[in-house]
């Protein structure tokens, strides 16, 4: 059956008025077969392969684009978690921060602008390459651009590791204070259950049960599913979610051909359609106001947590027919300083963080971009992230925090980060939270329905 | 550019105001870089003029991204919008 105007107007309209694009397309890397106990050697391997297939990455993206007309707006790499390729190395700030400055180095000369993966799997326990790893991120975070760092921080078959999240809310503070407006932290994402093959920044990496090569896609489109929302007022709930299921399923068919034939023409093997929505600061590109598009008076309002919940589920059953490789987040993305909508929540006072950690246990990826005042104690943050990651561990699904605490800025005022990363209004926190439980440390174990077997 | 084993049809859609020349001025582009047109369809919706040309690649001169620079060009000197496409992108996104 050849293709009618109405669905050729229809998709054209997505791209051209609805911001819909292919928000990423991230290559995971294996880098394993390059450590040595030798730095300089075990740098200018890692340093090659990234510069070699970071240049192809930007190459074959830049031709899918002018084929299919869909914008691929940004082109990410993820590798495997720098703790375990620190592994033969020494224990020190200084051989650390090298690797990171050689992987930052490596993806500005290769035109890539986040390179994920600088982070380690210590949701049970630390090595001590992993420890020093975690002492290293102030230092390697700071003097660098493009790398992303994560941390896994707690899973449900391993329990929450209370004692580098405590440590954790000291690293932020320091991060914080070595750079403008505490921007750092907007590069490092903790988590509980993180998946290994998310395309998205900050937290991308590729794990240890990846191939050496995988092109994972992360698809965007908020705008799309606000306009088809807006455009049917007047149908009830059971009808408005067929009618998101059936616009996600052709955002995310466009992922999986621009995904596959991508993997094809590099010689990689095709990893997952991420069918996260992803806002962005443009102009109608808000998660909240779909929400608010879906009736609710202004996101954070009593109603968004059943609406948020019925946009999750409809996004995956949409998703989920279209790909058979659905994976990484696929989430919603409440960010709030990249998405206008939460932006004029939060000034508003509909939103406050209370209600964002309610919101992110129906459906969302977790407490994200969202900031605090500088003078927050490390242990009320510690406190916020431990408890967003019960959220993960209790319910089987990935939480994960990215808080950014502002160094001489009080909540109320505004901090502006520029760029793909927006601005904030700073939340009020409290400035004591749980100061005896944080110091306990040790592990919170993990809960009963991590005994499935 | 595409391969010998996949379609090579690719469709150019134009959106924006009704005016005298549009078919004429695509269908020199198209002759120059020796690209057949195999289908035209037009219709006016959501108040905007759609145009629909299903174009084939088969035999043309230059590739997917020099058409699109010489269809930018009309498209700006006739201010109206026109891109162009792999007719994939619409099979994959509207059929099951």
């Amino acid at each position: 059956m050849s293709i009618t105007v109405e669905e050729v107007f229809e998709t054209v309209n997505m791209t051209v008025h609805q911001h819909f694009d292919i928000r990423t397309v991230t290559l995971g890397i294996n880098l394993k077969d390059c450590m040595d106990r030798d730095l300089t050697k075990f740098c200018n391997r890692i340093y090659k392969r990234i510069v070699e297939k970071g240049k192809l990455l930007n190459i074959y993206a830049d031709k899918i684009q002018h084929k299919y007309g869909i914008p691929i707006t940004n082109r990410r790499i993820s590798v495997t978690p720098v703790s375990l390729l620190l592994e033969p190395l020494p224990r020190t700030t200084k051989a650390a921060v090298r690797v990171v400055k050689t992987l930052d180095k490596a993806a500005s000369n290769a035109g890539i602008d986040f390179l994920g993966g600088f982070g380690a799997m210590v949701q049970k326990g630390m090595t001590s390459s992993d420890e020093n790893l975690i002492k290293s991120i102030p230092e390697a975070l700071s003097k660098t651009k493009r790398v992303c760092g994560f941390l896994n921080l707690a899973s449900t078959q391993a329990g929450m590791n209370m004692t580098a999240i405590s440590e954790f809310g000291h690293i932020l503070k320091k991060l914080a204070a070595m750079t403008k407006d505490g921007i750092g932290c907007a590069k490092i994402a903790v988590f509980a259950n993180v998946p290994e093959d998310n395309p998205f920044m900050a937290g991308a990496n590729h794990g240890v049960g990846e191939p050496d090569f995988s092109l994972n896609i992360g698809i965007s489109g908020p705008g799309v599913v606000r306009n088809v929302i807006a455009s049917n007022p007047d149908c009830d709930l059971t009808a408005l979610s067929e009618v998101i299921k059936g616009t996600v399923f052709k955002i995310t068919r466009a992922g999986e051909l621009i995904g596959r034939e991508m993997a094809e023409q590099m010689k990689v093997d095709f990893g997952i359609v991420d069918i996260s929505l992803a806002s962005t600061t443009a102009k109608g590109d808000s998660v909240a106001q779909i929400i608010e598009a879906m009736g609710v008076s202004v996101m954070g309002r009593p109603g968004s947590t059943a609406a948020l919940a019925l946009l999750i589920d409809a996004v995956k059953k949409g998703g989920a027919m279209a790909s058979g490789n659905v994976g990484g987040l696929s989430g919603t993305f409440i960010p709030v300083s990249e998405d206008d909508g939460m932006i004029k929540a939060v000034k508003s006072g509909a939103l406050n963080l209370e209600k964002l950690e309610a919101l992110t246990s129906v459906c969302s990826v977790g407490l994200d971009m969202f900031a605090v005042p500088g003078n927050t104690p490390a242990e009320v943050l510690s406190a916020i992230i431990a408890d967003e990651l019960a959220i993960g561990v209790a319910n089987n699904k990935t939480t994960s925090v990215r808080v950014i605490p502002v160094p001489g800025k009080r909540s109320g005022q505004m901090v502006h980060f520029g760029g793909l990363l927006g601005s904030a209004p700073i939340m009020k926190v409290p400035k004591i939270a749980a100061p005896d439980f944080i110091a306990r440390q040790g592990r919170i174990p993990a809960p009963i329905k991590a005994l499935r077997n | 550019m595409v391969t010998d084993k996949e379609s090579q049809i690719c469709i150019v859609t134009v959106t924006g105001k009704d005016k005298v020349g549009i078919i004429a001025n695509l269908s020199i582009a198209m002759s120059k870089a020796n690209i057949n047109i195999v289908d035209v369809n037009q219709k006016i919706m959501e108040d905007y003029f759609v145009m629909t040309m299903a174009c084939d690649m088969a035999k043309a001169t230059i590739n997917m991204e020099q058409i699109q620079k010489r269809l930018d060009r009309i498209a700006k000197n006739m201010s109206l919008n026109i891109t162009f496409q792999h007719e994939k992108i619409f099979k994959m996104m509207h059929r099951i």
